[in-house]
Formats: C-alpha cells, sequence, structure tokens
C-alpha cells in the first residue's frame, strides 16, 4: 500500500460506499448539536423522519446560554424571549429523540467544542461532525472533524451518514520551540496570516513538527479551533502520549483492556513517511511573537510588536481594497503601530481560549494587579469552572476586575446578548474579528487569554513578555 | 421527499465588489433565532443594507433600483466564508437571489447552498471582475446559467464552463431527496456497523 496520511488512513476506515463521482458515504462516530441545531430538527419532523443513531449523538446548550446567574436553571433571565424559547426547544428535542444531553444546569454543560474533547465523546480516529464551524477543534485528538450546515446536520440524524468529497491535503510545519510568551493562539495566527483566510480551502490541515508535539492537548485544541480561519475542512494533529494521557479516565473514553487495547490501535494514527501532501507550509516556531489581529478578517494579523497594513504598501489590489475597508471599520490610521492602541474591553472566552490552561495564564498574569477597562471570563466549560474555582483562579479575576461569568459561546458571538458596544474596541480571546461579530459595530481584536488579561490591566495593547511575572 | 429540480437560472445580475464576505455579514448572528419565514429576506446583510435607525442605505447595492431585484449576485473573491450557519443561503434565497457568482466560496457555504438549490458559480477572478463590471452597467447585465451544461452566458454571448460536484449535480437537476437515497442504502450502513462492532477501529 502506497504511504498515507492520517487523514487518508481514518478516512478509508469510514467509507461506506464510494460513488464513481468522486465522492464517499463516509460514516460519522459522533455528532454534537446545540441549540442552533432546531433548524435541522424542524426539518426531520416536516419528513416524519426519526433520529437513526441517537446514541451517537450529543446535545450542548451553549449558543443562547447565559452567563449571568439566575432563576433558569441557575442562569438569568434572557433579554429575549426567543432565546429562552431556542434553549426550550432544544430540551425538547433531545428528550423527544431520546439524545443525551448537557442542558443548563447540567454540570457536563459548556461550550460544546470544549465540553466533547472534556467528556472523552471525541477520540483518535473518530470522525465527528457539528453544525458549527469550529468543529475543527475537535481534531487536536487525531479525529476527522468538520463542521457542517443544517441540511447535512439533519442527514447525519436520519442516517448516521454524509455524502462527502475528500479535502486535498496540507500540512502545516512548526519546527523549533516557541519563546516565552509564545502559544497556540499565536501559532494559529502566524499560520493564518501566512497562508490567508482562504489559503487552505477545500484541503484538511495536519499540524506537524516540534512546537506542536509540544504542545498540550489545550494548545493543539486552540490551533485545530482556528483551522477554519484559514478556510481548510478541517485541522488534525497525529495522537501521541500527550493526547492519551489527556485522554485516559474522561468518562467517554474506554477503560481497563478496552483502554489499553485501543491506544494500540491509535498509535497507528499518524501519517506514514513519504506521504504525499498536496501543500506544505513550515514555520519557525522559535521566530513568533505574541500575534494579535488588526483588521476584520483572522488573515489580517501582526507581531504585537508590529503595525496595521498601510494599503498604499500592498500590491495586490483586493488586499488593499480590503486593508482599506478593515482600517475605516477598525477606527485605524494607515500602518497604525498596535502596541499601545486603546482598548475598552475585554473577552477571555469562546471555544478557542477558555480552557484552564487559558485561564491558568490569564489568571497569572492578574495576579496581585487591577485592570484598567472591563473584562468578562466565561470558562469553556462549567467543569472547567470548577476546577478553576478549585484552584483560586476565580478569585484572581475577580480582586483584579473581571466579570467572573458561567460558561456559554458568550461574547465570542453574541447570541446570548453578552456584547460589545458599537465602536468599542475589544481585546478578545475568540476566533473571528469579523464586522459585527461581537457587536454591531465592535472592533475586534485578536490574541492570546495573556496577551488579553494584560491589555485589560493596561488599558491598551501591550506585550505580554513585559508583564509576565 | 423530492425537491424541486434546478436545471436553468436566468436573471438580472448585481455587482457586489467585496471579497471575504462572510457569513456573519450574509445574516447577523441576532437573527438566527428566528425561525425560517419569508422575513429572512429582510436579514439579508442587514447591517450593511440598513443604518442603526433602520432605514436603508442608499448607497448600498441592493438598496439601488436597478439592483433590487437581481437574482444572481457577483461578488469577487471567497464568498461565504466563516461560520456554518445555514441560514446564510435561507437569507439569500428569501430576498431572491438563485446564483452567486464568485472566484470561490466558503467550504461549508459551498455545500449548504447546493443542498438548498442556491448555485454557487465559481469562475477565474478576471471573468468575475468582468461579469461585475457588466452588471454595473445600465441596463444590468442579464446572465443565464444552464447547471445541466455547467455553463455561465454573459451578456455578450460568450460562455464560461464552472466545476460543480457531479454528485450535487445530478441531485439538483434531478431534485434529489438525498437522505430518502442515503436511506436506500441502510443495508450498507447496517453491515458497515456490523463489521465496526465486531472490530472497532
Amino acid at each position: 500500500m502506497s504511504p498515507r496520511t492520517l487523514f487518508e488512513k481514518i478516512w478509508a476506515s469510514h467509507v461506506v460506499q464510494p460513488r464513481p463521482e468522486g465522492i464517499d458515504l463516509l460514516y460519522i462516530d459522533r455528532h454534537y448539536c446545540h441549540e442552533g441545531s432546531f433548524h435541522a430538527f424542524n426539518a426531520l419532523a416536516a419528513e416524519g423522519r426519526p433520529v437513526r443513531r441517537p446514541d451517537l449523538t450529543f446535545g450542548v446548550a451553549d449558543h443562547y446560554a447565559q452567563t449571568r446567574p439566575g432563576p433558569v436553571a441557575g442562569r438569568a433571565v434572557p433579554p429575549d424571549p426567543e432565546m429562552g424559547r431556542l434553549i426550550e426547544v432544544f430540551d425538547r428535542n433531545m428528550a423527544a429523540h431520546g439524545i443525551a444531553a448537557a442542558g443548563l444546569g447540567d454540570p457536563r454543560q459548556g461550550i460544546v467544542h470544549v465540553v466533547g474533547p472534556e467528556q472523552g465523546l471525541t477520540l483518535p480516529g473518530m470522525t465527528v461532525v457539528c453544525g458549527d464551524s469550529h468543529t475543527s477543534t475537535h481534531g487536536a485528538l487525531g479525529a476527522i472533524a468538520f463542521g457542517i450546515g443544517a441540511s447535512e446536520v439533519a442527514h447525519v440524524l436520519a442516517t448516521q451518514c454524509l455524502w462527502q468529497s475528500r479535502p486535498a491535503q496540507m500540512r502545516v510545519r512548526f519546527d523549533g520551540r516557541t519563546g516565552p510568551g509564545v502559544v497556540a493562539k499565536d501559532m494559529a495566527l502566524a499560520m493564518i496570516a501566512t497562508v490567508g483566510a482562504n489559503g487552505a480551502q477545500g484541503h484538511a490541515i495536519e499540524y506537524a513538527g516540534a512546537a506542536v508535539e509540544a504542545l498540550s492537548v489545550e494548545g493543539r485544541l486552540t490551533l485545530c479551533n482556528m483551522s477554519i480561519e484559514a478556510g481548510a475542512r478541517c485541522g488534525l494533529v497525529a495522537p501521541d502520549d500527550t493526547t492519551f494521557t489527556w485522554l485516559s479516565g474522561r468518562p467517554g473514553a474506554p477503560a481497563g483492556a478496552a483502554w489499553k487495547e485501543a491506544v494500540k490501535g491509535w498509535r497507528s494514527l499518524r501519517s506514514d513517511p513519504g506521504a504525499h501532501f498536496a501543500r506544505e507550509v513550515a514555520l519557525d516556531a522559535g521566530a513568533l511573537e505574541p500575534m494579535l489581529t488588526w483588521g476584520t478578517s483572522p488573515e489580517q494579523a501582526a507581531p504585537v510588536s508590529g503595525a496595521a497594513a498601510d494599503p498604499a504598501a500592498l500590491s495586490d489590489a483586493e488586499r488593499r481594497h480590503a486593508a482599506a475597508q478593515a482600517l475605516d471599520y477598525m477606527g485605524l490610521a494607515p500602518g497604525a503601530r498596535l502596541e499601545g492602541l486603546p482598548v475598552d474591553r475585554v473577552f477571555i472566552g469562546s471555544c478557542t481560549n477558555a480552557r484552564l490552561d487559558d485561564l491558568r495564564a490569564a489568571a497569572a498574569i492578574l495576579r496581585g494587579r487591577r485592570t484598567r477597562v472591563p473584562g468578562l471570563v466565561s470558562p469553556g466549560s462549567t467543569q472547567i469552572k470548577r476546577e478553576a474555582e478549585a484552584e483560586g483562579l476565580h478569585r484572581l479575576f475577580i480582586e483584579a476586575g473581571f466579570d467572573w461569568r458561567e460558561s456559554g459561546c458568550s461574547m465570542c458571538v453574541g447570541m446570548n446578548g453578552d456584547l460589545v458596544a458599537a465602536g468599542e474596541r475589544c481585546a478578545s480571546t475568540s476566533n473571528r474579528n469579523f464586522p459585527g461579530r461581537q457587536g454591531r459595530g465592535a472592533r475586534t481584536h485578536l490574541m492570546s487569554p495573556a496577551m488579553a488579561a494584560a491589555a485589560a490591566l493596561a488599558g491598551r495593547i501591550v506585550d505580554v513578555r513585559e508583564y509576565a511575572a | 421527499m423530492s425537491r424541486q429540480p434546478v436545471t436553468r437560472i436566468e436573471g438580472s445580475a448585481a455587482p457586489f465588489d467585496v471579497s471575504n464576505v462572510d457569513t456573519d455579514q450574509i445574516i447577523p448572528a441576532r437573527f438566527l433565532r428566528r425561525p425560517r419565514d419569508a422575513q429572512y429576506g429582510t436579514y439579508l446583510f442587514h447591517d450593511l443594507r440598513f443604518d442603526e435607525g433602520g432605514r436603508e442605505r442608499p448607497d448600498f447595492i441592493l438598496n439601488r433600483p436597478p439592483f433590487r431585484q437581481a437574482a444572481i449576485l457577483v461578488a469577487a473573491r471567497a464568498f461565504g466564508v466563516g461560520s456554518s450557519r445555514e441560514a446564510a443561503v435561507y437569507a439569500l434565497q428569501a430576498y431572491g437571489i438563485r446564483a452567486v457568482v464568485a472566484e470561490t466560496f466558503g467550504d461549508i457555504f459551498f455545500g449548504n447552498a447546493l443542498k438548498n438549490g442556491l448555485l454557487p458559480v465559481g469562475l477565474p477572478l478576471p471573468t468575475v471582475n468582468a461579469l461585475r463590471d457588466a452588471a454595473a452597467g445600465s441596463p444590468p447585465a442579464r446572465l443565464a446559467i444552464d447547471l445541466e451544461k455547467q455553463e455561465l452566458v454573459a451578456p455578450d454571448g460568450t460562455k464560461h464552463a464552472f466545476d460543480i460536484p457531479a454528485f450535487a449535480r445530478e441531485c439538483l437537476l434531478q431534485g434529489q431527496d438525498e437522505i430518502g437515497l442515503t436511506l436506500s442504502l441502510l443495508p450498507q450502513i447496517e453491515q458497515f456497523e456490523a463489521r465496526r462492532h465486531a472490530s472497532p477501529a
């Protein structure tokens, strides 16, 4: 057999039926749904179709979850009754179809892409889908994981399969080791700035190299999460001892003899020497600085010591036009220096950067200091919130002036009403700086949790390396 | 349940000279909680079309009289990137858009469009730019898109071939119900499950 990539191995083991047109009926091992999946359940109901394998779907309430405490399953009354209604519809759909779910009030509740790995429901070698583009996150455990739309959600619910054409293979290598203050978020932003927001379109990315191997699973989850921001269908990392140690003992992971057997199989999940990648990109991890975005596309990112683009200096007409529009929206002068840029608000949360490692990194910067601007922390899951509280991290956030909230998608997408006001500049650990993403007219600068914490202390963009204890 | 087949689309075009149009722009997240209905047309490009007071911005392309009835949007590079929200397709269709021409599309949007019979027509950037210029002319260009032949006919009669995945094309031309088709393969799916149960991957 010719050498195969990790992706090709997992894909091949999930083909139920190939078709001559170059499309495969792919078996789906794990499907996640959330409140936004209501369109798909409505479509099933309209056609009178049952959920074929409710045991392989898991539901999590996250997009409309209120992050303030209150009387509705521990959460505040939503600012709009429609939000509350969607949570009720979610609960009803899960119950009606016998789908296990972590709704509001469940100790497993959180952001779906944090909860799935945390509960051991995503495992190496799986195919994983969810009606959410950041499903690419789960690839960090060595799975093929991708986001789908409502029609495909309905298709998976009804059949446990999807018709898919196989994406091209791309490998992104991070050689060397990252320096102090440089973390997975910086690697992701540097990669997107290098290949472009559509640079990986039609591709599955495998992340490799010493700096990827050195990442914790949390860091790998952050890196794979942002694959979609480079346009990739998915991103994955070959599972290794770091992965196995992290997964061992989680509720959904096999146990005892089955665990040993599973790990033995998972060790073969890596690209063969000589496997063909249509594209190879190499970055020097040692040369990376803390990164942040200055524009309205994740590709518009620069090192903290750098500057926003000057459209006049760009040779590509489309990029020049896009940069000028982005600067206008962001209220920045061409070539504006990023360090020192005042911020109005800080958000630490989202499926990108709200895991325990992320909260620890931010809290370490905040320890014993006071913020100059309002900040909101929404832990990635209720379990992470508990773990953080057991370590006393919440006190560091609260004493610094942060608002310590419940878990949900929150201000990353603002669907629950946690919004950034028009014209406000927000240092955010989330994944998208699109116009209006955090609220109409909101200006988003994406960065790592430690960078965001440092920005909260200074009230402006600063180099976190000057703030490290 | 079979669907309405899609074979040929003909209509006036609107030039939309923006690259990297993310689905958050196509339909802002706050509208996603609304049930799918005719109102989705008003959510399309909402924050670009309307000001904070809900008044139309006269300079936005779909607010200008010749383009209000457009059936085909001619964009630029990378249309429909970002969020997987299928509501972006619902909003375009509810407005009356039946095809989008661009150099490339976000992968998830591309799939969502095909599932709903909205044609994503990918053409080389110089062609897209020329079609957009034609659409901006007076009167605005009418374009014809033939899915069977996989070609777009420009106002001057030139034909431009485009790619659509063969399986999706067949489904669209025949109005195929994909779930029904897949369920006709239930024995194969069950065999696959039995095999995997016997020896998990």
